[in-house]
């Protein structure tokens, strides 16, 4: 740890618009979202941003990227959850008009900025320039909230969180539906339900 | 021109007003047009139209918060309500108590079929016990009829709308005629799992009961069923059987259904009505008052016409209120005049009185052995292919609680939503990264849900009324409710709870969550089932119900009531079928006194 990659790091942080006024980011929602109302058009196919404006600045997109990808990477199955759109999903979620999503607004962008203080702390860089044994050692401390020491409690309630919303985010896609091997959602001539090797693995066949 | 204006409404004569447009307006609207009255069905909400409207084949990434429940759609983005929810913008109601305990939450929809759209199709007749609690046990109110008297309108009402199930024979849980039911979908294997070891505890696991088209009904046998002695009327009805779908096994129900495979109101039963040129229809139309004439008769209704704003009075022979059943509450007790100044049909101080919902409580569970299952579609019907009626009769009187409840189960391989692999935490111990996506493969597919749906006594606390100051924005005064849970409830809520982690158990699962064994703790808030009925109960005395056995007010001859509002009881039956019978019986009571010119 020498002095000069402190204060590099320190400028760093200083930058990211969220790290001088975190509270107030993290509390203000946008003034113009408007809640889509009791009769939305249901044939309409929606994206991000349409319906009320986003929240997210680049570093808050880069750290929600890496940590989207921390909780689903690419794997032989399917993509990682940053390419099939999460972060734009996540940043629809956290900018919503919403109470629920109010609460995931503070919850979300407090968070991402103590991964980014946290990753400065250890390691002198924001939490997107880590290698995966960085990020792996600060999220091993934060992934599982029964086990998490006092002072990883509210880091350990964020990523609880941030782990729900992204598998929200990823298994609502077609690829991750693909990956969960859901068979549905398409017309059938008759409905003859489970397979008999299923009805075997169950020990009733 | 079936869906008219005001304007066309007040110029023509009509035998009969209908206000409400769901389960019991329709079927009200059905029988009399098919009888040969002429008909004005009033809507407060828009007009609304499944085929062109329902979200079909959507999927959740096409719409906004992938398709989660919001407080502008409670029931996900893509669920058939419009206009509607616990809240209505603009359009209140009011606590008498600030306590969490004694809050009763309203779900009104403001569309065409109201409810009826998005409802969960479960279709369960009143068994005979279900009419006569009081005289079984001292509590609540006899209904002054009994299953007899209901029975033909059940088989009616089955092959009209369509209703699959199966008959097991089983205490207070009646079996249909042959003809009547159309054959269960095949039970998903987390079903078959449910059935073998809740029977290991002596719980019977039999076919659900619920209105979709598990084929096509049978338009050659069952419109001269329908219409003995109307040609025209069966004619009608067997064209509308031969052009509405048989389920094709996908989507969700609650979305509604484009193909009209399931019961709404607007796929079901408006259209044959309309067919017979019968029947008028004006939305947007929200009805304040039953207007009185000098011969002490209704003479019609005035509402406010929410696109105009404008207020407009129409008359008819009879009106029959189905606007649901504290709505039904609340328009009589805003008809007043100095003949009936707290009310219309409320000489007996009864209106609002005995408001019931239905005793709610669930639990889910993880089950080892759905795990990492050979993928396999398991949409079938959208829910409930199977159920358990309530199996404890023999032991009344020893439980702690009166009457009881069935139990309402699912599982399954089913679309991804927002919320799928969430929580996970408990089984994971937290895993992330590659093991994460692993284990949300093991676990998905793996939960079983289950949902006690029982029965609530009435009781002298739970009311609605007129709020003395606070109106909507139609400058109509709104309801005021209070509430209380009795013990019987709170008890069966918490043996719900136990039952549940029971078969949880023996299925080798384990428990999602906490067993709540403090009842008042595990039972869902009032309201929060969707299944209000009572306010306005029907009796054989004047003095103690606000209607007659056929559902006519006691003050008033020619102003019926066919929604929930005159259950004197709520079984755990769910109401909607029994919400139907009733409306064709009060209905053929209405053309055949209407025949005798007595009304």
């Amino acid at each position: 740890m020498d002095r000069r990659t402190t204060i590099k790091w320190m400028l760093a942080a200083a930058a990211l618009p969220l790290a001088r006024d975190p509270l107030h980011a993290a509390t203000a929602p946008k003034a113009q979202a408007k809640p889509y109302g009791q009769d939305p058009k249901l044939l309409n196919v929606y994206h991000p941003g349409e319906l009320w404006p986003l929240t997210f600045n680049a570093a808050q997109r880069r750290t929600a990227t890496v940590l989207c990808d921390a909780i689903i990477p690419a794997d032989a199955t399917s993509p990682s959850a940053s390419a099939v759109g999460v972060v734009d999903f996540l940043d629809e979620w956290i900018s919503a008009p919403y109470p629920a999503q109010q609460k995931d607004r503070a919850i979300v962008l407090k968070g991402l900025h103590w991964l980014d203080r946290e990753s400065g702390r250890r390691f002198f860089k924001p939490a997107h320039e880590l290698d995966a044994q960085q990020l792996h050692a600060i999220c091993d401390d934060i992934c599982y909230l029964p086990k998490a020491r006092p002072h990883f409690v509210e880091a350990a309630r964020f990523f609880a969180r941030y782990r729900d919303l992204t598998a929200s985010g990823f298994y609502t896609t077609p690829e991750g539906r693909k990956d969960l091997q859901f068979v549905g959602n398409v017309p059938l001539a008759s409905f003859d339900g489970p397979p008999l090797e299923v009805l075997k693995k169950v020990g009733l066949a | 021109m079936p869906f008219i204006n005001a304007e066309a409404a007040a110029k023509t004569d009509y035998d009969v007003i209908v206000v409400g447009s769901g389960a019991g307006g329709g079927q009200m609207a059905y029988t009399l047009t098919m009888g040969g009255a002429r008909v004005l069905m009033l809507e407060a909400g828009r007009n609304y139209d499944p085929i062109t409207e329902t979200a079909m084949f959507q999927t959740p990434e096409m719409a906004p918060l992938r398709g989660a429940s919001t407080p502008d759609k409670p029931f996900g983005f893509y669920d058939a309500t419009v206009d509607g929810g616990w809240q209505v913008p603009g359009e209140p109601y009011t606590q008498a108590s600030t306590n969490e305990a004694q809050r009763f939450d309203w779900w009104r929809a403001r569309m065409l079929g109201g409810r009826t759209n998005h409802w969960g199709r479960i279709s369960l007749r009143n068994g005979p016990y279900d009419f006569k609690p009081q005289s079984r046990d001292g509590l609540g109110f006899d209904w002054p009829i009994g299953y007899a008297d209901m029975a033909p309108y059940y088989d009616k009402v089955e092959m009209l709308v369509g209703v699959y199930g199966a008959n097991d024979g089983l205490e207070n849980t009646p079996d249909s005629p042959e003809g009547c039911l159309l054959p269960p979908p095949k039970p998903l294997v987390s079903d078959l799992l449910v059935h073998k070891y809740a029977g290991t505890l002596g719980i019977p696991v039999i076919a659900g009961h619920r209105a979709v088209l598990t084929r096509q009904l049978d338009w050659k046998n069952s419109p001269a069923k329908l219409h003995p002695g109307n040609p025209a009327a069966q004619q009608i009805i067997t064209a509308d059987m031969k052009q509405r779908g048989a389920c094709f096994w996908t989507t969700p129900c609650g979305n509604g259904c484009s193909i009209r495979a399931n019961y709404q109101s607007t796929t079901v039963h408006l259209p044959p009505a309309l067919a017979t040129g019968k029947l008028d229809i004006v939305t947007d139309a929200m009805v304040n008052e039953v207007t009185l004439g000098k011969d002490g008769r209704a003479s019609g209704v005035h509402f406010i016409d929410r696109t105009s704003h404008r207020n407009v009075s129409i008359s008819a022979r009879a009106v029959v209120l189905a606007a649901s059943a504290c709505e039904t509450v609340r328009i009589l007790l805003n008809s007043k005049s100095a003949q009936f100044p707290h009310g219309l049909g409320n000489s007996s101080g009864k209106v609002g009185k005995y408001l019931m919902d239905t005793v709610g409580s669930d639990l889910g569970g993880q089950i080892p052995l759905l795990e990492n299952l050979p993928p396999h579609n398991e949409e079938g019907v959208s829910g409930l292919h199977m159920y358990v009626p309530w199996w404890q009769y023999k032991e009344a009187g020893k439980l702690g609680f009166a009457r009881g409840y069935h139990i309402e189960f699912g599982g399954g391989r089913r679309m991804p939503g927002a919320g799928t692999a969430a929580k996970l935490e408990w089984l994971t111990g937290g895993s992330y990264g590659a093991k994460f996506k692993e284990d949300a493969r093991r676990y998905y597919g793996s939960f079983v849900h289950f949902a006690g749906r029982g029965e609530m006594i009435p009781n002298e606390k739970s009311f609605c009324e007129i709020d003395p100051k606070v109106k909507d924005k139609w400058g109509i005064p709104v309801l005021r409710f209070h509430w209380q849970w009795s013990e019987h409830e709170t008890r069966q809520a918490a043996h719900m709870q136990r039952t549940f982690a029971d078969i949880i158990t023996a299925m080798g699962g384990r428990v999602r969550g906490e067993v709540k064994t403090d009842g008042a703790k595990a039972i869902e808030p009032g309201g929060s089932i969707i299944h209000e009925v009572g306010g306005a109960i029907m009796g054989d005395d004047a003095r103690t119900s606000v209607v007659n056995k056929w559902c006519q007010t006691w003050d008033v001859k020619n102003l019926f009531l066919a929604d929930g509002a005159p259950f004197p009881s709520n079984a755990d039956k769910n109401p909607t079928l029994t919400i139907m019978a009733n409306a064709w019986r009060v209905a053929d009571h209405i053309l055949e006194r209407m025949q005798r010119k007595e009304l």
